[in-house]
């Protein structure tokens, strides 16, 4: 994803992302935009289901979407 | 008339301002303590709600939802699980706040699953205009079965509102908002026939929680409803979708939100704050301007303490009849005392501005600029925090190690922020690079001191990151790393807030550690002024009969200097330095020397005072050139001088690595709950001391 772009949550990995993103609202169906990148590529600042999230890479790799 | 009192939990989000909902019901009427066992803070408040009832206010830690993943939102859940413990509220207060209100109904619908009466607060209602929300309360109070209250804990709104519905608890209705167990209809059955007087959403939350319930084993439930891992996070999954669904549907005809409407300053300040150039910029700039203001601002109000309480010591010992009892008070409680309250200022600012910028919401930008660098080292972006405060004074540093979530990771933070140079080595670090390196300037401008003054800024920070590396490798804590940091919208931090959260930081700072550096104080005075044997109590005697046998005369000036030092030889604190002699020798020490590294153990800024009374100086008013003549002039049996290059090198070392510091070990102990860690700590950083400065010696000797 490139910044200002958007998305639709399509899958995850359940057993590797952390049940606070689900709560947060990072669920199958949900939109993301992706807001930032920190200056190093680490980590991700995403707006998902109106929440403002930043998250490492690794557990960003885990979320599948569809544009 | 017999008082009331209701009991109230109050719950949220984070970032949803409860803690200044909290601020605003209880005024200052609050008590913060620890939860037994756990580091975690508890708060507790009063409030009067009329003439014949009062609320005890609980304002528990900020949570997501009540699947716990850390000991604070364990605290949450096994208070509401829990129906005989004897903080369980009458009723609970959720506050949630406008712009995010979607997520903060999560934790509500859960709530309410457990049928405990319960208030939804909606916060920061003035926002509302300028976001383009609008609401239908009567609509969502009937969706949501319970009572809503319209607040702005900012603008003091809607305060009086809550207290009226608090007081009106018990019309409040229980049931639940939606079926939580529909995700999987056969095997809450089964819960449900298995535990007949429970609550099937209780059961369902120790089954997925480590938390203890009742007297109900855990392991008992587990065998016969065991499901694996993943199973149990598919069934939480769709519970939460279940949940968002129930709460999407019910805020379609609830909220209607005018998207065009919503300013956007958040997203704008947010493209500069974290820019790849400017976002790092800014920081440093802020960063530089809270170092300035802590050690300008906080010198005046410090040498204010410093003067006056050498003035009431003098004031004592003259004005107090002479005797045991006034040397404990001048020389022992008096210091000890005055060396708690000068960290005061400095402890003071430095909460001050990190309040603030945690408050405003510029923390979580600087957690997601320097997350990727810190993670090198074992560290998390959370760590910046503490290791700029540790500049200043390590202790206040730790403690705000506490919003670091994964366990691992404070730990580390925990344990290498003493390294970072702190205020006190200063004074020891002058007098000796004063002593051992001369007042040149390389390449015409750069002072040789000033730029060996650096060198030990960036020793203990690289020291400090070297050993969380190595900490990193070494520790062996299974912890789930996870790295989720909620962005809040940018706010303009309330001074209430703030305020009340600089004096309690400051007191639980002067009480907790304070005792540790007051008894400490005394114990060394003691050491210090008292001996075995018949030398130290003849002392006056033997130095007489010394002047008296003397081939040549004597000042009889030196007198008193002579016998202070020939008592401070004797007395416990020389013995002991004599003891430690030949395990200091090596570093270019001599027993003087090792008095006064024994003495700074308790705080390191020690050092130049004891150095002062061993050398014998007198006049006070040139103290620093003095001790710094009389340490040149020292001169070991074979005529060498003491302070040379290889020691001096030697000494600054020691001081930049070694644990000297023992409240730093009391708040230590305080934050981990355990002896261990700060032992652990002492040994490693006075190891690496040790043989650095050893390593050192030896080398340039």
């Amino acid at each position: 994803m490139k910044i200002g772009q958007q998305a639709t949550i399509v899958e995850f990995n359940i057993d590797t992302i952390p049940l606070k993103l689900l709560e947060m609202g990072c669920l199958p169906g949900n939109r993301v935009e992706l807001l930032q990148i920190a200056p190093l590529g680490d980590p991700l600042y995403f707006t998902i289901n109106d929440s403002h999230v930043a998250i490492r890479i690794e557990t960003a790799r885990q979320i599948e979407v569809t544009f | 008339m017999a008082e009331k009192t209701i009991k109230v939990a109050l719950i949220g989000n984070p970032n949803t301002g409860k803690t200044s909902v909290f601020n605003q019901l209880t005024g200052l009427k609050q008590q913060v303590g620890n939860y037994p066992g756990i580091t975690v803070e508890k708060k507790i408040g009063y409030c009067r709600l009329n003439e014949t009832t009062r609320a005890t206010i609980l304002d528990l830690p900020g949570t997501y939802s009540l699947n716990a993943s850390s000991i604070d939102e364990n605290v949450v859940i096994e208070l509401l699980l829990n129906r005989k413990d004897e903080n369980f509220p009458d009723v609970v207060v959720v506050v949630s706040e406008v712009e995010n209100l979607k997520r903060n109904l999560l934790l509500f619908t859960q709530i309410k699953d457990l049928e405990i009466p319960t208030i939804l607060v909606i916060n920061m209602s003035d926002r509302m205009k300028l976001k383009g929300i609008e609401l239908d309360i009567p609509y969502l109070e009937a969706q949501l079965k319970t009572k809503i209250a319209l607040t702005s804990s900012r603008k003091n709104i809607g305060i009086e509102e809550i207290k009226q519905r608090i007081l009106e608890y018990q019309s409040l209705p229980t049931e639940p908002c939606l079926n939580a167990s529909s995700i999987d209809p056969e095997y809450f059955d089964k819960l449900r026939k298995a535990f007949p007087n429970q609550l099937v959403y209780k059961l369902w939350l120790v089954i997925t929680q480590d938390v203890n319930f009742l007297n109900l084993e855990r392991n008992e439930m587990k065998s016969s409803f065991t499901k694996s891992h993943t199973e149990l996070r598919r069934l939480q999954q769709k519970e939460t979708i279940k949940r968002y669904q129930f709460i999407n549907d019910t805020l379609k005809v609830g909220q209607t939100i005018d998207r065009s409407k919503a300013g956007n300053i958040s997203a704008r300040l947010d493209r500069i704050l974290t820019h790849k150039i400017f976002g790092y910029l800014i920081f440093f700039v802020i960063l530089f301007g809270i170092f300035q203001s802590i050690f300008d601002w906080s010198s005046v109000p410090m040498d204010f303490i410093d003067e006056k309480f050498a003035q009431l010591a003098t004031y004592t010992a003259t004005h107090l009849p002479p005797g045991e009892f006034t040397n404990l008070i001048t020389e022992g409680i008096i210091p000890g005392i005055g060396g708690i309250l000068i960290f005061i200022p400095q402890i003071a600012f430095l909460f001050l501005f990190i309040s603030v910028l945690e408050e405003s919401g510029y923390m979580s930008r600087v957690v997601f600029l320097m997350d990727k660098i810190m993670r090198r080292f074992g560290l998390s972006g959370k760590s910046v925090v503490p290791l700029i405060s540790g500049t200043a004074c390590a202790i206040p540093a730790i403690m705000g190690a506490r919003n670091i979530e994964n366990w691992k990771e404070r730990l580390i933070t925990i344990l290498v922020t003493p390294f970072i140079t702190c205020s006190a080595r200063l004074p020891v670090y002058a007098i000796l690079i004063a002593l051992i390196i001369p007042e040149k300037h390389v390449l015409g401008f750069i002072s040789l001191q000033g730029l060996t003054l650096m060198v030990l800024y960036l020793l203990g920070f690289g020291i400090a990151l070297l050993c969380a590396f190595i900490l990193h490798k070494v520790l062996d804590l299974k912890t789930k790393s996870y790295f989720v940091v909620e962005m809040p919208g940018y706010k303009i931090p309330m001074a209430k807030n703030v305020g009340i959260n600089v004096v309690e930081k400051t007191k639980s700072f002067v009480f907790g550690a304070g005792k540790i550096i007051l008894a400490l104080s005394v114990i060394l005075w003691f050491l210090g002024s008292h001996g075995p044997g018949d030398e130290f109590k003849n002392a006056e005697k033997i130095i007489e009969q010394k002047v008296y046998n003397s081939p040549v005369p004597v000042n009889p000036a030196v007198i008193p200097n002579w016998t202070a030092e020939y008592k401070l030889e004797h007395s416990y604190m020389g013995i002991a330095g004599k003891m430690i002699e030949p395990v200091i020798e090596p570093l270019g020490y001599d027993w003087k020397i090792g008095i006064a590294v024994v003495s700074s153990f308790a705080a390191r800024e020690v050092f130049v005072g004891t150095l002062a009374t061993i050398y014998k100086v007198g006049d006070q008013s040139e103290e620093e050139t003095t001790i710094k003549e009389q340490m040149r002039h020292e001169i070991h049996e074979d005529g060498s001088p003491v302070f040379n290059l290889a020691s001096g090198i030697s000494l600054l070392l020691f001081y930049a690595f070694a644990m000297q510091c023992i409240s730093t070990l009391a708040i230590v102990k305080k934050e981990t709950n355990s002896w261990k860690w700060p032992m652990i700590q002492l040994v490693f950083m006075s190891g690496i001391a040790y043989v650095s400065a050893l390593v050192a010696y030896q080398f340039l000797k």
